[in-house]
């Protein structure tokens, strides 16, 4: 039995006291490749980064090769031989690829002159080791993400990597790419280079991997050889109870629905943007909870945002509320009776420099003037009714919103739709990143908005929201929809095998695509 | 150290402009008459306003190197329409009334633009602004020939130099500017919008400000300040030199912006700031001219000035 | 996709060539050897100028400071012309580092973006060059050599008598030419050259020009970022400070306020030459055709006027030239929006 080639054990890191990582373990062999799974949030980017050296650990100790290991940087991390292939790419589009796999180390011929020529040649040879033969003279840009990643892949090989790990790397690849980017791994084996593998999708690691290691809550809950699991234990780890517990119990804070479901309120057929999404159709009727399910990848943000009009898309056709839904911006979309609340809060939600209050009806103020100016008593009396109602936890209306926890931020950004009366609200991963207290009360309130009539379609990547809290859920598989399922027949299971296209998934006469007219 | 960079942040201008102020009244002969109160505040005055479109420019994450050229269209514009150089007046009164409008308006177009090449190409602003910044005194000279016009019509001048209450009429033609200008800022729905615009672009977009329409009106709303102030330029003195009105503007405006507070990345901004922050400027050259150090250095001062005033606004973001 | 058959660079070296043929075409002299020397010689100053901005605005950067750094050296090197040409050259170039440091230390200490930093410096420079110089142009010393650089021509050392014949051939005149060949021409060729040399066969040219195409991807590639960064504005400021000197030495004085507005002259260069502003990509040989075809703008509009047709001021040069930049940053946007899209 050879020594691990990477050990890290108890390994525990916070961020400004709340944790990510709680005794973490996780444990490499020479030319193994190991699956590295859970939800988001749950920890594996935060071992990864541990690992090549973007963050240092609170606690713990990390052995690689043998030897005691810390990394201080990326560079030193690709020094030691751990090389990380991202899921973006993190390459110099405009450089050739050849420039690409040797940036920094590139090979001279005298007087600090770069020799091309060996370079394009080694570049060249490195690639058809893994089949891969283009013209590596060529800008990076001009390649398929496939392409880029292999290049990333060849980038690490050629710094004689012991470890490379590997983050969600098939997400933006089709079927023939995965296999070639799978036969890559399986090639890295062979040479002798272990594999972490980080992804969502269970059958493209039970092809190539090992073992697994899934972590949940910031811990390594179960490392196992893969062959000893089923999908649905794997997915119950993850999740982390007995499936038939939580059919019994519940996960989530989603009581059960009360309300009247009303007539149609928003149908989006055949919607296609780009290459992302190719076929997506999903209806909502007043009243009800309709889930977006699918891996990341999918198309479910980019079909959210589609129907709010954020971006525009290439085909399809949207009906909201009995006429057209077409609009052509938010500004539209908003005044029709739309809401959305986007995935990510940072990016694209809050105003950081502002205040509670400004945050709050920034999509109202237009409508509280008196005679040109912003009627701030209005606005006070608007913000001070959401922030009893809703439960946001701040010293007052002009507090700086940066300073409020994420649970709280999100409670501000969903008042920002709710003081609007929309019909239909759109949330994207509305609990991503919030603590338990916070999503259970963002959950109930959903319900509550619910069952007063409001139409929601809810896009979560926790499978337990969803399939507690929607009435109905579409499932989205690389931009197209391929399920539809009824309260009834709605079960984590289901839900899963329509996402991963599983080798289980004899469940054809249950895979319906409704279409609308 | 992160409150007492952000204490300085937001005071700093003002406390520096007392300091300023003690210390003159302290150590320079002849500080507090009226006379040189008049002579520093008609320094700043045209910077001031300038500054205030600026201040809103970079409010929305953007930059305006355009000012200076503006102004120098501005100024060499209005000598024609109210000397009769260009069609016969019926009366002075009007001829001096479409040679404040139009220019005006026309520089307005110009900041139009800009905002155009920003909001259509999503050319970045400091680009955008640099064709006019480079074409736009080009069009100033060519219509003038590069001639210097000379004119004696005291009813226009006293736009800037004309006195009430003792005061020079450019001063409460700043005062008023920076008043309304404030105020819409703070307090009215599109003082807001700028700033959300400049906070998170895309959150304002995705709540339904429209962001286009915002960037648009503020680089014509600078455009529309620097016309004001080219036409104050040529009143005060008498004379309409394409080659020179403005130039070398930009610098003086982002200057008193920055070091008034307002955040160069956008989403914070504060006009008073800008008054104090030219004030604070001005001030500093006028302590040293009067204490013998020589003009230029005062450059050297300006440039530290900008660099800390900006040092400040990062310590403040991490 | 779209690749490039013809790249912007190319395309610019195309209209500069048909610029110099319309040149040819209409204006007696255009071609001529005192005409060509001119341009030359006066261009020179601007063309190294651009090529230190064009360094900078490969690694995505920008420098304001240019035209006062070259402006601060000129009368550093007036001052020092007395003791030699040497010490002239050597001061000018020193100041251009000393200025090209300290926004280097800007930057990367203290990170403050470049615009900020550079305009900073820009100011600082304006001012001790006015202090320095009193207030005034400073004049140089006609006693050394000093003036050769930027009045000489480099290899009149060598010129052989026969060449001036007027009657002598093709191969003569053109021989004569070469060796007319202005000093400061020659120092531009050789820094080009070997910018061309460095930014396409040295690994610090290939890290200039990959910060400029992803920082961040950079620093993760094991780069280092900050001393690149911090190399390419020194660069900057000694070849402003080169400059410099060939504005004192070529015009007999250093002059404190010379020198603004030749920021925008170089950026335009470098944009119209088909650098990316924001970075990334970009071609040395394009940014000197970008400086030569601003530069040619002014000598075809003296001509125009020469010509007595129409009366085209010497303003007309701003206008046209910001035409120029209008019309290639608008075309670079719908570009690189197509590429990417």
């Amino acid at each position: 039995m050879t020594d691990p080639l990477l050990s890290m054990k108890n390994i525990s890191k916070s961020f400004g006291g709340v944790p990510a990582l709680v005794h973490a373990s996780l444990e490499v062999y020479p030319a193994e490749v190991m699956a590295l799974v859970g939800q988001n949030g749950a920890g594996k980017s935060t071992m990864i980064k541990i690992l090549n050296g973007a963050y240092a650990r609170d606690s713990g100790t990390i052995t690689f090769g043998g030897v005691q290991w810390t990394a201080g940087s990326p560079q030193q991390a690709q020094r030691s031989g751990i090389s990380t292939i991202f899921q973006e790419i993190n390459l110099i589009g405009y450089r050739s690829v050849a420039e690409n796999i040797f940036l920094g180390r590139e090979p001279r011929r005298g007087f600090g002159l770069l020799d091309w020529k060996k370079m394009n040649a080694e570049a060249s040879a490195l690639l058809s080791r893994f089949d891969v033969r283009v013209d590596v003279r060529e800008p990076l840009d001009n390649f398929s993400t496939a392409i880029q990643q292999m290049v990333a892949i060849a980038r690490a090989v050629s710094f004689h990597a012991k470890l490379v790990i590997m983050d969600e790397p098939t997400s933006s690849l089709d079927e023939a790419e995965v296999t070639v980017l799978l036969r890559t791994i399986l090639q890295l084996k062979a040479d002798g280079v272990a594999v972490i593998f980080v992804s969502h999708k269970l059958d493209e690691l039970f092809q190539v991997c090992d073992r697994v290691t899934v972590m949940r809550d910031g811990r390594t809950v179960t490392t196992s050889n893969i062959t000893d699991m089923t999908k649905l234990q794997l997915v119950a780890s993850m999740l982390g109870r007995d499936l038939a517990e939580v059919k019994k119990k519940g996960a989530t804070a989603f009581k059960e629905s009360t309300g009247r479901v009303g007539d149609e309120l928003l149908s989006a057929t055949n919607i296609a943007i780009g290459h992302r999404v190719r076929d997506a159709s999903i209806n909502i009727r007043r009243g009800e909870i309709v889930g977006l399910a699918g891996l990341l990848g999918s198309g479910r943000t980019e079909t959210a945002r589609a129907i709010f009009a954020a971006d525009r898309k290439s085909k399809g056709n949207i009906r909201f509320n009995g006429s057209s839904g077409n609009f052509s911006s938010p500004i539209e979309a908003i005044a029709a009776g739309m809401g959305y609340c986007s995935e990510d809060r940072k990016a694209q939600g809050i105003v950081p420099g502002m205040s509670v209050a400004e945050n709050l009806t920034l999509a109202l103020m237009p409508s509280l003037t008196r005679s040109g100016m912003l009627d701030e008593t209005k606005q006070r009396q608007v913000v001070e009714r959401f922030i009893k109602d809703i439960g946001i936890k701040c010293s007052g209306p002009d507090q700086k919103i940066r300073e409020l926890s994420g649970g709280n931020q999100q409670k501000v950004l969903l008042a920002r739709w709710l003081c609007m009366n929309p019909k239909l609200l759109i949330l994207d991963e509305p609990t991503r990143g919030i603590d338990v207290g916070a999503k259970a009360e963002i959950q109930s309130l959903i319900r509550k908005l619910a069952n007063d009539g409001l139409g929601v379609l809810m896009i979560s990547s926790e499978l337990e929201e969803i399939v507690e809290g929607a009435s109905r859920v579409f499932v989205l598989r690389e931009g197209r929809t391929v399920a539809e399922f009824d309260h009834r027949d709605i079960s984590e299971s289901e839900v899963m095998h329509a996402m991963a296209q599983g080798a289980e998934a004899d469940v054809g006469p249950k895979l319906g695509v409704e279409t609308r007219g | 150290m992160v409150d007492r960079a952000l204490f300085f942040q937001r005071f700093g201008v003002a406390i520096a402009a007392v300091l300023l102020i003690l210390f003159n009244l302290a150590f320079t002969p002849n500080f507090a008459t009226s006379q040189t109160l008049a002579v520093n505040l008609s320094q700043i005055c045209t910077i001031v306003i300038v500054g205030v479109g600026m201040t809103l420019v970079i409010a929305t994450g953007g930059i305006d190197l355009s000012v200076g050229s503006l102004m120098a269209i501005a100024g060499a514009l209005s000598p024609m329409f109210f000397t009769g150089a260009l069609f016969p007046l019926p009366s002075l009164s009007i001829g001096i009334t479409i040679g404040i409008i139009i220019p005006v308006v026309v520089a307005g177009i110009f900041g139009l633009f800009n905002g155009w090449l920003i909001t259509s190409f999503k050319i970045q602003p400091i680009i955008a602004t640099l064709v006019l910044f480079i074409a736009g005194r080009g069009i100033a000279q060519v219509s003038t020939n590069g001639d210097l016009q000379v004119f004696k019509v005291p009813e226009f001048q006293a736009i800037a130099i004309g006195r009430v209450l003792g005061v020079p009429f450019q001063v409460w033609i700043m005062l008023a500017i920076v008043s309304i200008s404030a105020f819409v800022l703070h307090r009215t729905v599109f003082g807001k919008q700028v700033l959300a615009v400049g906070g998170n672009e895309e959150a304002a977009r995705l709540s339904g400000i429209p962001v286009r329409r915002i960037k648009l009106l503020v680089y014509m709303i600078c455009g529309m300040c620097s016309g004001v102030a080219g036409l104050m330029v040529i009143a005060m003195n008498s004379a309409a030199d394409a080659n020179l009105i403005g130039l070398g503007m930009e610098l003086d405006a982002i200057a008193a912006v920055v070091v008034g507070g307002t955040l160069l990345a956008g989403g914070r901004a504060t006009i008073v700031g800008t008054l104090l922050g030219a004030l604070v400027i001005q001030l500093v050259r006028y302590t040293l001219l009067a204490n013998g150090v020589p003009d230029p250095a005062a450059l050297v001062v300006k440039a530290g000035l900008i660099v800390l005033a900006v040092w400040l606004q990062r310590q403040e973001q991490t | 996709m779209i690749s490039f058959r013809i790249s912007p660079s190319m395309a610019v070296v195309v209209v500069l060539i048909l610029l110099t043929f319309l040149g040819a075409w209409r204006y007696d002299g255009f071609l001529g050897a005192y005409n060509v020397q001119s341009v030359l010689r006066y261009n020179s100053m601007f063309a190294l100028v651009s090529l230190g901005m064009c360094f900078v605005i490969m690694t995505g950067g920008i420098d304001l400071s240019v035209g006062a750094v070259a402006a601060f050296s000129s009368v550093v090197s007036a001052y020092l012309s007395p003791y030699g040409l040497l010490p002239g050259l050597v001061g000018g170039v020193c100041a251009g580092i000393f200025a090209g440091t300290i926004n280097s230390l800007i930057i990367t200490r203290l990170n403050i973006m470049p615009f900020i930093a550079t305009l900073a410096t820009m100011l600082a420079a304006s001012g001790a060059a006015l202090l320095l110089a009193n207030n005034q142009s400073v004049s140089v010393s006609y006693d050394t050599d000093f003036t050769f650089l930027g009045q000489g021509d480099l290899l009149s050392f060598i010129r052989p008598e026969w060449v001036d014949d007027p009657n002598v051939g093709f191969f003569g005149r053109a021989l004569g030419f070469f060796l007319s060949f202005p000093t400061p021409a020659w120092i531009a060729i050789i820094a080009y050259i070997a910018a061309a040399v460095i930014i396409n066969h040295t690994a610090f040219g290939r890290s200039v020009l990959a910060i400029g195409g992803g920082l961040e991807a950079s620093r993760l590639m094991g780069l280092s970022v900050d001393r690149t960064i911090f190399s390419v504005y020194v660069i900057s400021g000694a070849l402003a400070g080169l400059a410099g000197v060939i504005l004192a030495s070529q015009f007999g004085a250093g002059q404190p306020i010379e020198g603004i507005g030749w920021e925008l002259f170089a950026i335009a260069s470098v944009v119209v030459g088909g650098t990316l502003l924001t970075g990334g990509n970009g071609s040395i040989g394009g940014t000197l055709a970008g400086a030569l075809l601003l530069g040619i703008i002014f000598t075809i509009l003296n001509f125009e006027n020469g010509m007595g047709w129409i009366s085209l001021s010497a303003y007309w040069q701003s206008v046209v030239r910001g035409v120029f930049l209008f019309a290639v940053v608008v075309l670079q946007a719908k570009l690189s929006k197509g590429l990417r899209g």
